[in-house]
């Protein structure tokens, strides 16, 4: 444990008071101690970062600070002054801003409504709507927040709907503005591109709390941290004398291995032959354009790429439920044998049959029903197979006995059969979805988005047991937004832009930047992607 | 874009001046018929709309307008004030909107639910309170006099009348309503101003299509709720009061005659604006004008019995809310309870 008093100096005057500070702040919800004793230090004119696995509690130790819970016990002190902060209101007027990770904005309002909304300067809309309009040309002018102030919020991208976030906390002169996880739905530009603004913010003397799950950014960007564990502030040190090991050692509690440790792959023959595979939707938009790619056995095809470029429309067509109304050409052969892509054949069971897991990208709408209870959730896909079946009724107690043991060898916890999905963290109910498919010994798996809101412990554990699904000779389709966890993963990298793939790349022979260029699209003048469109051959160990 | 969102007023405004061409007078006497038969149609809607905009559903519009509808026809018979009469109803509306406001908003419950359960409530109510009363197997005594509202006759409406064109307009059509009709119209263009103009509408569009932008911006969003709700219940309580005291002269069993629901198909139609609610129901009520005048209406070669016509109101609300008017898209928080998430 780092001392919070450690922070001070440096870059602020040791006697100014700090921007925020929190002294023994605890809040349970019922039996679930959320936030317990947390003392955090917040020095005017920094950025902050907060840092810790899904479920430590900084979501409700900033909601706190908003005024959306009432602490049980403890202090806020803001600018040195302690206050009660009852409800939102009380937090804007004392100078605090929130961006949401999810955007609170009303979708059919224009920009400039969303930013007046509650804070009218009188009952009629005019003069606001002009006053605001001028505040928010000398704001996109000092911070490259640039936003038409008279387009509707459902038009704009995510990137830009963010910005009207910050400038609605800067609208009502948020002097401390936090942010909670604002890169997870942004492209790697607009991540840049936001990381300039809140640079400019900090110039401009204003304090930031960005909260993050994401080490890379903490280092890049944050001057101090502090780490969440269980509820719990376990750390606060400068970000410049620390380093991302020590940062996911303090967060899970144990020292974790970021790469994969993993055998050279040995691939065996392709499993999966994707031939020119071709896709229009409903509205005729066209989402996948000649796609061809092969998977062997005994390795993991990484698909890169940003999220929407035709991954979740692959991966649904591999899975037997392409989106209704979509026309869909080209082949996919499945151990030598054609897949039916559309009408009778083509649906999710029977890809299960013919030896196709699928974790999907959503494990909340398509991977599990949240208010069933985990072993029927176990049994899902698989309901009808001959063990879990005695005659026309199914055998529940044996259904039960199989997710039981799932779930020990998974270390899903809390270990409770009975318990309804919804109520288990979002690593654990993911390795429900990942125990049920990997469990049933598939020569292919599809993996979408495995470890999206997964905690760091969840997240290790999830990559051990694909690699181990790829030693016993399965092939691994793994489609992920994360770099970082294609490149540890993947035997080979396929990127994916607007519906194409761009090339393909060995992970250990290129770097964040040449995929990148890719997942961005870039090609030469022909508009043909640089490099490689396909490679096959493996650095070492193979066939 | 602007034919497509004035669509339906071209459409009415068609209709009238084709049935003024064919026949002037018989036109005169149906579209002054129908403005009457609109009123309790467009103060629904638009008492609809407050409720709906704010994103609390309200199938209860035709409960709340009976329930008016009687005791504005009781309290207007007891003191033989239309004024009071109409105190009443708004009185009596207004209730049943904060049960309405106290289950769905307060308490979390199905909008849906709540609003059925108050459709029984006064279908039920009003008869067995009314027979108690009065004796008259569910019916109030019929109203004379001040128990009434009477038609105004507008300034210069006399001399004006010679005027072509313009004149039978003004002097039989504009002037010699009642006032309720005069409110429900001025009721038209306050609410586009207020939804659009004032701080009070934002706050209720934005409460109604995402709450938690309210919440986090300070605002109440119960409070912005019930205020929405009260509008609802005081609008509907005049539909109410004026079907009772305006359009007829005492309280029938089951008077509404499904208005309320026909007011709420008018507001999808209208797509939860005031302007096109005018036109939504200016339609119903040309239809109905139309089934009144008409009972057998002759085209030529086939007559449209009297029973088509009477239904064409309803046939038209089950067109409208099969989704056959395109694409209406509801406020987007409408019928959900906003629960704060942790």
């Amino acid at each position: 444990m780092v001392a919070a008093g450690n922070l001070m100096g440096g870059r602020s005057d040791a006697a100014a008071p700090a921007a925020i500070e929190l002294r023994g702040i605890s809040k349970a919800f019922g039996p679930v101690q959320a936030n317990r004793d947390i003392n955090l230090h917040v020095p005017k004119g920094s950025i902050h970062g907060i840092i810790g696995e899904n479920g430590a509690g900084k979501s409700t130790l900033m909601s706190i600070l908003y005024g959306f819970y009432k602490p049980d016990a403890g202090e806020i002190l803001v600018n040195g002054r302690p206050i009660t902060i009852a409800d939102s209101q009380t937090a804007i007027r004392a100078g605090i801003g929130m961006v949401f990770q999810h955007f609170k904005l009303v979708q059919n309002f224009t920009v400039l409504e969303n930013i007046i909304l509650g804070v009218e300067d009188g009952a009629l809309l005019r003069p606001s709507l002009s006053k605001a309009r001028g505040v928010l040309k000398r704001l996109a002018a000092e911070y490259q927040l640039n936003v038409d102030p008279d387009e509707t919020v459902e038009n704009l991208s995510v990137g830009h709907q963010q910005r009207v976030e910050i400038l609605k906390a800067l609208y009502r002169q948020a002097d401390i503005l936090i942010l909670d996880e604002p890169t997870g739905v942004l492209t790697p530009a607009e991540a840049d591109h936001l990381f300039r603004i809140l640079e400019g913010l900090k110039a401009e003397g204003k304090t930031i709390i960005l909260i993050t799950h994401k080490l890379r950014e903490i280092m890049e960007i944050t001057d101090n941290v502090s780490v969440m564990r269980r509820g719990e502030m376990v750390a606060s040190v400068r970000t410049a004398e620390t380093s991302p090991e020590q940062l996911a050692e303090l967060m899970v509690g144990r020292k974790v291995l970021l790469n994969v440790q993993k055998a050279p792959a040995r691939p065996q023959a392709p499993v999966l032959e994707v031939r020119d595979l071709a896709m229009v939707d409903a509205e005729g938009v066209e989402r996948l354009r000649s796609i061809s790619f092969d998977i062997r056995a005994g390795e993991i095809l990484g698909l890169a790429g940003v999220s929407g470029n035709g991954q979740t429309q692959l991966l649904e067509i591999l899975g037997g439920y392409p989106p209704k109304g979509a026309r869909i050409s080209g082949t996919v052969r499945m151990n030598g044998a054609p897949l039916p892509l559309s009408g009778r054949g083509c649906d999710a069971g029977q890809r299960r049959r013919d030896g196709i897991g699928h974790i999907p990208e959503d494990r909340q709408v398509e991977g599990l029903i949240m208010d069933f209870a985990a072993w029927e959730n176990v049994a899902f896909g698989w309901h009808d197979a001959p063990e879990f079946n005695k005659g026309w009724v199914m055998d529940n107690d044996a259904i039960r006995r199989d997710a039981e043991a799932k779930m020990e060898r998974f270390d899903v916890r809390p270990r409770d059969a009975n318990l309804a999905a919804r109520n288990f963290s979002g690593g654990n109910q993911q390795k429900i979805v990942v125990a049920r498919e990997i469990e049933r010994n598939p020569d292919l798996l599809l993996i979408g988005q495995p470890t999206r809101g997964v905690d760091i412990g969840a997240i290790e554990f999830i990559h051990k047991q694909i690699v181990a699904l790829r030693d016993a000779g399965k092939a691994i389709l793994l489609v992920s937004v994360e770099l970082d966890e294609i490149l540890s993963l993947s035997d080979r990298v396929a990127v994916m832009f607007d519906g194409r793939i761009m090339g393909e790349r060995l992970p250990g022979q290129t770097t964040t930047g040449e995929l990148g260029l890719l997942m961005a699209g870039v090609t030469d003048s022909d508009g043909v992607p640089p490099g490689p469109a396909r490679v096959t051959d493996l650095p070492e160990g193979r066939a | 874009m602007i034919l497509k969102d004035s669509l339906i007023a071209v459409i009415v405004l068609a209709i009238c001046v084709i049935w003024a061409l064919a026949d002037g007078a018989a036109a005169q006497q149906g579209i002054g018929s129908a403005l009457r038969l609109m009123t309790p149609l467009l103060l629904a809607c638009l008492a609809g709309l407050y409720s709906e905009r704010a994103g609390v559903f309200d199938i209860g519009l035709e409960g709340k307008m009976l329930m008016a509808a009687f005791t504005a026809a009781s309290v207007a018979y007891l003191t033989g004030s239309a004024w009071l009469g109409l105190a009443a109803g708004i009185a009596g509306s207004l209730s049943l909107s904060l049960i309405h406001g106290l289950a769905s908003i307060t308490f979390m419950g199905n909008q849906l639910i709540s609003g059925v359960a108050i459709n029984f409530l006064a279908s039920g109510l009003t008869v067995l309170v009314g027979q108690n009363a009065f004796g008259l197997g569910g019916r109030t005594p019929a109203l004379t006099g001040t128990g009434r509202f009477q038609p105004i006759t507008l300034p210069f409406a006399e001399t004006l009348r010679g005027v072509p064109v313009l004149g039978p307009i003004y002097s039989g059509l504009i002037s010699g309503q009642t006032v309720l009709v005069y409110v429900a119209f001025a009721m038209v263009p306050l609410t586009w101003w207020v939804l659009f103009r004032t701080r009070f509408g934002l706050r209720l569009r934005a409460v109604g299509e995402n709450p938690a932008s309210v919440d986090t911006a300070g605002v109440s969003v119960t409070r912005l709720r019930y205020t929405a709700v009260a509008i609802c219940g005081v609008l509907t309580g005049i539909a109410g009061a004026y079907l009772a005291t305006g359009l007829s002269a005492g309280f029938v069993k089951e008077m509404t005659a499904g208005r309320g629901f026909i007011a709420l198909a008018a507001l999808i139609f209208a797509k939860w604006r005031p302007w096109q609610a005018l036109f939504a129901t200016f339609l119903f009520g040309l239809l109905e004008a139309i089934a009144n005048l008409y009972p057998n209406l002759d085209l030529g070669i086939i007559t449209v019995p009297s029973m088509f016509m009477n239904a064409l109101p309803y046939i038209l609300t089950v067109v409208i809310l099969a989704g056959f008017v395109g694409r209406a898209i509801p406020p987007r928080a409408g019928g959900e309870p906003y629960v704060k998430e942790r």
